[in-house]
């Protein structure tokens, strides 16, 4: 199908021989925003990193365009890569620049435009995340939202076709929340790009994204548009969408029984 | 010998074996990091300003320590050589002996192991840092190598920073010693020099000085670099990277003096 | 910190950087003394140089005029075969005397030239005839000492 710009096919993959992902399917269509969702540490983050070919699959494979990602050889990789914006989950700003010069960063290394044009180019791109008048500050002297906001901008810099936000919403108050939710709409349909939103924001993110993926136990439990998934019945669905505490979602990072866990101390 | 020592010696053993594996493992990926490192050298190098910063961090910055050191090193030595040469009344030599050490050893060891106090662990601090907040990472998304981008300008930074800390380390010290034998102690201002340049040999003492010095330059950087490109990514891992950055750095100097002076002398 | 503040300040380091090494080359080691220039060469035979190195310094009436090029070892007369680099500028006539001595008791060994009265000069590759030995301490010591045992026997 080539109106996916991002296809993933039967995934797996796993840090030290312990498997996160186990055969995960999705589809980017062109032009569309999709949230990926699921439990902290559920692998949202890591599907990112094996989208940009910063990590090898073990079975299956990431298609962007065309291309398998971790077949690509260093050079087509660095093609691929600069169609991408990425918005990390710390912001991972360079500490040791302005926010003007974070900003500027892609622009300097993958262009040659004059120093007028990337000034404007800045602007506009700090103009649009309401940090403008934050230029001149470092990169450490940034609250953890104003970071993430400046991190946005960098990561549209060149205007990507793909743009993919690691938690976009974490640390953000909510009319800055609400700011955001449609600046990721607008530019993606200023730049026609495709968005991937890793969020954990229900509320938020059913608001305006047209997809939504549900990752849980490494594979995708659900999929479908927010009204379907409002609709839910699937148990699964309905407690994440409600925020209800009890249900099959685990809170725990996969252990042994508590109650043995606890009484181990007294037998030794 | 009971069982339970034969197996504590045994684990012993094994955790020896495992550090040492470990440790060739490092060798290793350090070498691989050198390779990419001169290999993506070209690109740096065409955008100076990147490499110019980096002289300031690591050269200017640490202008001070090396030259108020050097200033009391020679000085020292000018003291102590002069209580034993007096004894052979030859203490007009002084100015021999307080320049032969500084130029042969003293003036690329010691700079070479201040730098690696001073700029080594910073540099390791700065990229295990990066490297914790994913700013690595992002800057391999945008399609901006790391090592042409972070670490090749370090590196050329360091490597260029070293001999001229080192020539500034020899004169001012070889200046504090003069201050202290000539003014102070009374030996003759120009037997001072005149004997020392007809002892120090251009090529033989300041040329292989510098050599030297070039070689501290690359081994201390490269080792600064590798341990913070190599650090776990947590504040633990990159507070072990920098000690480890001053111990390995001071064990390759002082070895590679070794090594180096034993080639020249012959 | 801008750019051009960096900029001026590593240029200052490089440049006192750089001076310091030209310092090194010209004012504290011998760049300057050891190329004098233009030279030419002599040769000279010993039959003991001591502790004479190439390099050392050739001195006449205590300026130094050359340097040693190179020592060997002459197996056709046993002898140690001496080149000596001459700066141009100086000439010495042919029976000119070329002695081993030492810079105070312990100091560094070199040769000194004496001038003779002959009237044509040293050419380039021309040998000096007229040699004299570094004096060796301990053979110096054991001949004091052979002479003192002798006196007191007699
Ligand atoms: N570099 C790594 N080495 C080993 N394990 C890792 C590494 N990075 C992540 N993991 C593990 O992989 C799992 C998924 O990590 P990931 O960052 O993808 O989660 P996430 O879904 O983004 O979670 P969160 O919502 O909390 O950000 C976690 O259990 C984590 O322990
Ligand atoms: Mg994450």
């Amino acid at each position: 199908m080539t109106d996916n710009i991002v296809e993933i096919d039967n995934l797996s993959f796993g840090y030290k021989g312990r498997l996160l992902h186990k055969g995960i399917n999705m589809s980017f269509p062109r032009g569309k925003i999709v949230a990926i969702m699921g439990g902290s540490g559920s692998g949202k983050t890591t599907i990112l990193r094996l989208i940009g070919g910063q990590l090898k699959p073990v079975k299956g494979e990431v298609r962007v365009g065309d291309k398998v990602v971790h077949e690509q050889g260093r050079n087509d990789l660095q093609k691929l890569r600069r169609k991408m914006g990425m918005l990390f989950q710390m912001g991972a700003l360079f500490t040791d620049l302005s926010v003007y010069e974070n900003v500027a960063f892609p622009m300097r290394e993958h262009t040659s435009l004059p120093e007028t044009m990337i000034r404007d180019l800045v602007m506009m791109k700090l103009n649009a995340v309401g940090l403008r008048g934050a230029r001149d500050l470092m990169a450490t002297e940034l609250s953890g939202g104003m970071a993430r906001r400046v991190a946005l901008a960098r990561a549209v810099a060149l205007d990507p076709e793909i743009i993919m936000y690691d938690e976009p919403f974490a640390g953000l108050d909510p009319i800055s929340m609400g700011v955001i939710c449609n600046l990721i709409r607008n530019l993606n349909d200023a730049l026609g790009a495709t968005s991937l939103v890793v969020t954990h924001d229900v509320k938020e993110a059913f608001s305006f994204v047209d997809y939504v993926y549900f990752v849980a136990d490494g594979v995708v439990a659900a999929e479908g548009t927010p009204a379907e998934l409002r609709e839910s019945t699937l148990p699964f669905v309905h407690q994440f969408v409600h925020g209800e505490v009890d249900g099959p979602v685990p809170f725990h990072y996969a252990a042994p029984d508590y109650r043995r866990d606890m009484l181990r101390g007294r037998d030794v | 010998m009971s069982s339970k020592a034969v197996s504590k010696l045994a684990s012993a053993l094994q955790n020896f074996g495992h550090r040492l594996i470990d440790q060739f493992w490092r060798l290793g990926s350090a070498s691989r990091l050198f390779g990419y490192t001169l290999a993506s050298s070209g690109e740096s190098l065409r955008r100076p300003f990147l490499v110019i910063r980096e002289i300031y961090f690591t050269g200017v910055l640490s202008l001070i320590i090396i030259l108020v050191s050097a200033f009391f090193v020679g000085m020292v030595l000018a003291l102590q050589g002069y209580n034993t040469l007096q004894k052979y009344g030859s203490s007009e030599a002084i100015g021999v002996l307080v320049a032969l050490s500084l130029v042969r050893e003293l003036g690329p060891v010691v700079t070479a192991l201040l730098f690696a106090g001073r700029a080594g662990t910073a540099i390791t601090a700065e990229i295990g840092l990066m490297k914790a907040t994913e700013q690595l990472s992002a800057m391999e998304m945008m399609a901006v190598s790391p090592i042409a981008r972070v670490i090749a300008p370090r590196f050329w930074g360091g490597v260029i920073s070293m001999p001229l800390l080192a020539s500034l380390f020899s004169m001012v010290g070889i200046l504090g010693g003069y201050l202290v034998a000539v003014p102070l102690i009374g030996v003759d201002g120009g037997a001072f020099w005149s004997q020392m340049q007809a002892s120090v040999d251009f090529r033989e003492d300041v040329m292989n000085g510098f050599i030297k010095s070039c070689v501290f330059g690359v081994a201390c950087t490269m080792i600064a670099l590798f341990e913070g490109y190599d650090a776990p990514p947590t504040a633990e891992g990159v507070s072990r990277a920098t000690t480890r950055t001053v111990v390995n750095s001071s064990l390759a100097v002082l070895g590679l003096d070794f090594v180096m002076t034993s080639f020249m002398i012959s | 910190m801008d750019r051009t503040k960096i900029d001026l300040w590593v240029g200052i380091f490089a440049a006192i950087g750089v001076a310091a090494l030209l310092g090194l080359a010209m004012k504290v080691g011998n760049l300057t003394t050891s190329n004098i220039g233009e030279t030419y060469t002599v040769t000279a035979g010993f039959q003991n140089i001591g502790g004479l190195k190439p390099r050392s310094p050739v001195k006449s009436a205590g300026v130094v005029v050359g340097r040693i090029d190179a020592i060997q070892f002459d197996s056709a007369t046993y002898e140690a075969r001496v080149t000596l680099k001459l700066d141009k500028r100086y000439l010495f006539p042919k029976d000119t005397f070329a002695n081993i001595y030492t810079a105070g008791l312990l100091g560094e060994q070199y040769i000194g030239l004496e001038p003779g009265g002959d009237e044509d000069y040293l050419q380039e590759n021309d040998k000096i005839m007229q040699t004299q030995d570094a004096v060796v301490l301990e053979k110096m010591i054991s001949q004091f000492l052979y002479s003192k045992a002798t006196e007191t026997k007699e």
